[in-house]
């Protein structure tokens, strides 16, 4: 296995008395898709603007490609190679598209004339207008294009859909997709979960500062199910105490599990207790991660 | 060929697009030597990761459905015996779906059809044991 593209060790952030990230371990794997879910405010912004080097870490150290994150001089290198979009779209609103697409060139000798050019077709960007007179989904297209262009190594992108009609949402995963497939690692942040589950290879939640999960999409389907059975003689939430099992809820004679795993042992459990009936169904991303932020909710009816 | 992942969860992605093309390959919308898109152009129709594409042509090709050629792609590689096996499977499993409907008009539930399968599978490599 590659070295990772991001690696953190109890990377931490403190505003005042409150921790914006708390020990924060991360390892994102290279060449592929990693989402870094979160409620606002959990500390996704400030986790990735700590990976670039723009905010410093008040505890707890990092690298990204193999670079400190938290030593100026390496910081310059890095930002060569790791292209950021980020929430605001850092844009110069005095030039014109074209003017922005030509200065944004200059700074990067990889930069693919060809694909910048494609893609100002593609997402259908005039050339001649002010960046100041870009709409919200322009402008976040123009940042993606200037990103993807500079054909960097890692593209870290901050709630890249914020602001996209349905279309432009479709081509800015086409375009993450694609990036991807060059061999790009990818790592981006949102609230979205529909178009995270739709591709990502790897889900990272954050909440309240911490790292609540780091699996595989596949992992996450293959393991999460609802175990749903009706047992006649009331259900004894006790004897459901046990591994996998996340969330447990009753209603008269029926019982509602959410497990994150070990699904076999639960049925058996059921079965064993008298269940007349038992329903094993998925269970999406979702509510996986509504379960993963809730706290715990086991003995609760 | 056109593939479209539906989506259901509870699956990996990359098994949903395994089954699509085996079952267009034994449904004959694919051929012995016919080439499947690339990794990138299926990753970019589909719009899921190309770790998903990877994964799928890799199984398949542990499978021995397809052949990846460095650089070239990968083809569809299915001998005559394959293909006799698929419509074996194929009816099969019309039989199955025959036997588990008739079964649930009896009543039975699905988890005590799945233990009867099961049991019945035992028994099955049992006596072949003993023989």
């Amino acid at each position: 296995m590659s070295a990772a593209v991001i690696e953190t060790a109890g990377l931490s952030k403190l505003y005042g008395r409150s921790h914006a990230v708390r020990n924060l371990n991360l390892s994102v794997t290279p060449g592929r898709i990693t989402a870094f879910l979160g409620l606002n405010g959990a500390g996704k912004s400030t986790t990735i603007r700590m990976l670039l080097g723009m905010i410093r870490p008040t505890e707890g150290t990092g690298t990204v490609l193999g670079r400190s994150i938290d030593d100026p001089a390496q910081s310059v290198a890095l930002r060569a190679d790791v292209a950021y979009v980020s929430e605001d779209k850092r844009l110069y609103n005095y030039m014109t598209v074209e003017q922005m697409v030509r200065f944004t060139s200059g700074f990067f000798p990889g930069w693919r004339e060809d694909l910048a050019s494609a893609l100002l077709r593609r997402y259908e960007l005039p050339a001649k207008r002010k960046v100041r007179h870009l709409s919200k989904g322009m402008r976040t297209k123009l940042a993606l294009l200037l990103a993807i262009a500079r054909r960097p190594a890692l593209l870290i992108l901050d709630e890249p859909s914020e602001g996209l009609d349905p279309r432009g949402v479709e081509q800015l995963l086409e375009a993450l997709v694609a990036q991807c497939a060059e061999g790009t690692s990818v790592f981006f942040s949102s609230h979205q979960i529909e178009e995270v589950e739709r591709i990502s290879d790897q889900i990272c939640i954050i909440h309240q500062g911490r790292l609540a999960m780091d699996a595989s999409l596949d992992e996450l389907r293959t393991s999460w199910r609802r175990v749903d059975a009706v047992l006649p003689g009331g259900p004894q939430p006790h004897d459901f105490t046990m591994r996998g099992v996340e969330r447990l809820r009753t209603r008269g004679q029926q019982m509602s599990v959410v497990a994150s795993g070990n699904v076999d042992a639960i049925v058996a459990r059921a079965r064993e207790s008298g269940a007349s009936t038992i329903d094993v169904t998925p269970v999406g991303l979702r509510e996986i991660f509504l379960q993963t932020i809730e706290p715990d909710s086991i003995a609760e009816n | 060929m056109l593939f479209r992942l539906t989506d259901s969860a509870g699956q990996p992605r990359y098994l949903q697009l395994m089954q699509q093309i085996r079952h267009a390959i034994e449904s004959g919308a694919l051929n012995d030597g016919d080439q499947l898109p690339s990794i990138r152009t299926l990753a970019e129709e589909l719009v899921v990761s190309p770790g998903t594409v990877t994964k799928a042509y890799t199984e398949l090709e542990h499978e021995g459905l397809i052949a990846m050629h460095h650089g070239a792609g990968a083809f569809v590689c299915v001998s005559r015996r394959a293909r006799r096996l698929g419509d074996r499977v194929q009816a099969a499993r019309e039989r199955v779906d025959e036997l588990i409907d008739e079964l649930r008009d009896d009543g039975l539930l699905d988890d005590e059809i799945r233990r009867l399968f099961e049991a019945g599978l035992l028994r099955a490599a049992a006596a072949t044991r003993k023989r």
